[in-house]
């Protein structure tokens, strides 16, 4: 096992992937590996929203290098927004925890009726259990009566928002709902409710310093899977021969909207019942012949590897980059996050740019590469989401309909459900890299549809 | 609040280490106790000066990858979290915090307060893990598990690996966190056919590694995040002399049902 070492390239030769570049994050040596094919499960990329449920290292720089060597990047803009996370509580905040989703069978989703009774509640004037029922609004119940608090992860995040864009939100910032479990303590008793999500109350009570069984719970939507990824095919490969992408970082399985449980479910199918027979038909068909590790492909890859640490090096401006993935976050959670619009997206491609050029101007990289510095690491990934946060504004420009969890807001159903436009974007978006600051090509992979037809969805 | 930092600092496992003291200005009591160094290592890098380092992902207790020896305690002052799950209202305004790295020879340090804990790593790829062909998917219920063997064996399992055990223990062993893996497969009628080869490997390499023995002490089970219990230690002695009386091959023809 290579721990603490991070792939920072992919070495094509001939047009097949025969090896990657590394470097090893505690020495920084950076390290050529060959092999007969080359398999990604790097994860997704919902970092480049800067507060997301992922884990602080998860980063989109394998994916992005593979797709800088040739490989489609496929419907980028898709991106799961998970109704039930811990709000924010101000600028410090590194990530956001989620409350899982099984809350939902028994949690009941409501903002307060008037806004007036919202501002008392931020104000802190008021306890939610003050609340009378008449004015309390269970939106989700309410709007889809057959489904209630169990509409899908889109729905009820967008309808949060709605709460919130009304001033109808709670909490301190106002950005918040409740789940309330008040009725389910009522019903069940509240050990019963304790063995079903004790350790989640716990961990609620030790983030918010408040007790779930007493006062519902605040709850906000937040960034948590991306749909999107490398484009692979049924057998996992991508467009370029010998590379692969398994789980979170290839486009495949999800559509535009996952659903929950299905992304370990993902890795199974992928790791265990996939890859290796498809592996095995590649290499069966190029032979049992040895990787020239010098090949001047390797050393070259290498080079630019160097080069490009070394160009992050030299960054000794005024703003660190932590401050530049914020920046980031905001704008891709203000633009091309819950709802989107072509004038939103068209400002937000014009803000990505211009923060990416003062990044390479103005950005702070302390310390060497020939020691432990994660703040050379955190350079390098955020300037790769600093060129996807501006593919991903493309995609979703590009794709003017509502699907899953894109919303434009221009594609409604007179409800206000998105709304699907199958004659002109039934189709898979990959792009292809065309070199640096020029305007990737779209191909495009046509979606057919034999036995189950494409109808309007509805949760009513 | 503001708050006076002491922390270790070391560039690494071959140079000393020394207490270096920081102020950690306006500082939220909404904050986590990382994100509380966040703030500290934004106004390091801004006078050019090299982040404190410290090891950290999830951060919301369940990767392990978290350490920090906190005021004398691993992962802080509370029970049952981890350092990531630790939030700055647990200290007062004015309060002094010494942060210092896991220290035990089997976990050198790599920076600051980061060690490095691939011993843990090298235990468990000696056994600890199931390498029997699962084969096809069978139903759930065709292997029946009685509830409280399945809820021990899942108690074991949550153990994640973060070594604030070997942190608390005078002698810097690792009995609990290699007891909490042997027996969460021990437990299962899938650990079953590799259970004294399993616990012989490592345990063999949890003493090549260089940790200490276990006294029966309990710091272990006081501190640890995830509260596993010591009666893992004593599932996985009761193991290890069972196999240990057999010859490894007889123990193979025992453990499958002759
Ligand atoms: C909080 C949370 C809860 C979730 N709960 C569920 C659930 O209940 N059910 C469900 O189905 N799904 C759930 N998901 C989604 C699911 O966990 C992920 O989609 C899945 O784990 C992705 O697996 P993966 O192997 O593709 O990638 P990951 O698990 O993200 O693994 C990627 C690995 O690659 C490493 N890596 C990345 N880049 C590099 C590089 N350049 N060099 C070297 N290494 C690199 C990373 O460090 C990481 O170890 C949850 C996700 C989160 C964040
Ligand atoms: S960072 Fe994952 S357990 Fe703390």
């Amino acid at each position: 096992m290579y721990t603490r070492s991070e792939m920072l390239d992919v070495v094509t030769v001939d047009g097949h992937a025969k090896g990657i570049v590394t470097r090893n994050l505690i020495t920084g040596e950076i390290d050529t590996h060959t092999g007969h094919a080359v398999l990604l499960a790097t994860g997704g990329y919902g970092n480049v929203f800067y507060l997301s449920t992922n884990a602080i290292g998860s980063n989109v720089t394998a994916a992005w290098r593979a797709h800088k060597r040739g490989a489609f990047f496929a419907n980028p803009c898709y991106t799961q927004i998970h109704p039930t996370c811990i709000p924010v509580t101000g600028d410090h905040q590194s990530k956001l925890t989620l409350m899982s989703e099984s809350l939902r069978n028994d949690g009941r989703v409501w903002a307060p009726k008037t806004v007036e009774i919202a501002e008392q509640l931020r104000k802190g004037t008021i306890k939610a259990d003050q609340v009378k029922e008449d004015d309390r609004d269970y939106f989700l119940e309410r709007k889809y009566p057959s489904f209630g608090n169990l509409v899908p992860r889109d729905v009820a995040s967008r309808n949060a928002k709605e709460m919130v864009d009304e001033g109808r939100g709670v909490g301190g910032s106002g950005f918040a709902v409740f789940l309330d479990f008040a009725d389910a303590i009522h019903r069940l008793g509240k050990d019963a409710v304790a063995a079903k999500y004790g350790n989640l109350f716990d961990m609620y009570y030790q983030i918010t310093d408040e007790d779930p069984y007493k006062q519902p719970m605040r709850i906000y939507p937040a960034v948590h899977y991306t749909m999107g990824g490398l484009w692979v095919d049924y057998n996992l490969s991508t467009n370029v021969p010998g590379l692969y992408a398994l789980g979170e970082c290839n486009f495949s399985d999800h559509g535009a909207n996952r659903l929950g449980a299905s992304a370990l479910m993902q890795g199974l199918a992928d790791g265990y019942f996939v890859i290796p027979y498809t592996l095995g038909d590649y290499l069966a068909q190029i032979g049992p012949k040895p990787v020239d590790g010098k090949h001047p492909a390797f050393e070259q890859t290498k080079q630019d590897v160097i080069a490009r640490i070394n160009k992050l090096l030299a960054l000794k401006g005024t703003k660190t980059v932590n401050e530049y993935h914020r920046d980031l976050g905001h704008i891709m959670w203000e633009y091309c996050g819950m709802a989107r619009t072509e004038e939103g997206l068209t400002k937000a491609k014009g803000l990505i740019q211009a923060l990416r050029a003062d990044f390479w101007k103005n950005a702070l990289v302390v310390g060497e590469n020939e020691e432990v510095n994660p703040a050379l690491e955190k350079a390098g990934r955020v300037a790769d989401f600093l060129e996807l946060g501006e593919l991903m504004v493309d995609d979703a420009l590009m794709r003017k309909e509502s699907c899953g969890g894109h919303f434009r807001l221009e594609s409604q159903t007179p409800e206000g459900e998105a709304l699907r436009d199958d004659e002109h974007f039934a189709f898979v978006a990959a792009w292809e890299y065309k070199g640096d600051n020029q305007p990737e090509v779209l191909n495009k992979e046509a979606l057919d549809f034999e036995f189950v037809h494409l109808t309007q969805r509805s949760y009513k | 609040m503001n708050l006076t930092l002491k922390v270790w600092r070391q560039k690494n496992a071959d140079v000393k280490g020394a207490f270096v003291t920081y102020k950690a200005e306006r500082i939220s009591p909404d904050m986590s106790f990382l994100e509380m160094l966040d703030v500290v290592n934004e106004s390091l890098i801004l006078k050019g000066d090299e982040p404190i380092h410290f090891d950290h992902d999830c951060r919301e207790g369940i990767c392990g990858m978290c350490s920090l020896y906190i005021n004398g305690h691993p992962h802080g002052p509370k029970n049952a979290i981890t350092t990531c799950q630790l939030h700055m209202r647990t200290f007062h305004d004015g309060e002094t915090i010494v942060i210092e790295p896991w220290r035990a020879a089997a976990f050198p340090v790599i920076k600051d307060l980061a060690v490095d804990r691939s011993s843990f790593d090298r235990i468990q790829q000696a056994g600890g893990f199931v390498s029997v062909n699962t084969g096809v998917t069978i139903d759930a219920n065709a292997i029946p598990i009685p509830k409280v063997i399945a809820d021990e064996a899942f108690n074991s399992a949550t153990c994640i690996g973060c070594g604030a055990c070997v942190a608390a223990c005078k002698n810097a062993s690792a009995m609990l966190f290699v007891s909490a893996k042997v027996s969460q497969l021990a437990m299962l009628p899938q650990g079953q056919p590799e259970r004294w080869s399993r616990v012989q490997a490592m345990v063999a390499q949890m003493d090549a590694e260089g940790f200490g023995n276990c006294t029966n002490t309990g710091a272990c089970e006081a501190e640890c995040p995830k509260e596993i219990k010591m009666t893992n230690i004593s599932l996985m002695n009761n193991d290890y002399f069972s196999a240990k009386l057999f010859r490894e091959e007889h123990v193979h023809e025992h453990a499958s049902g002759e």
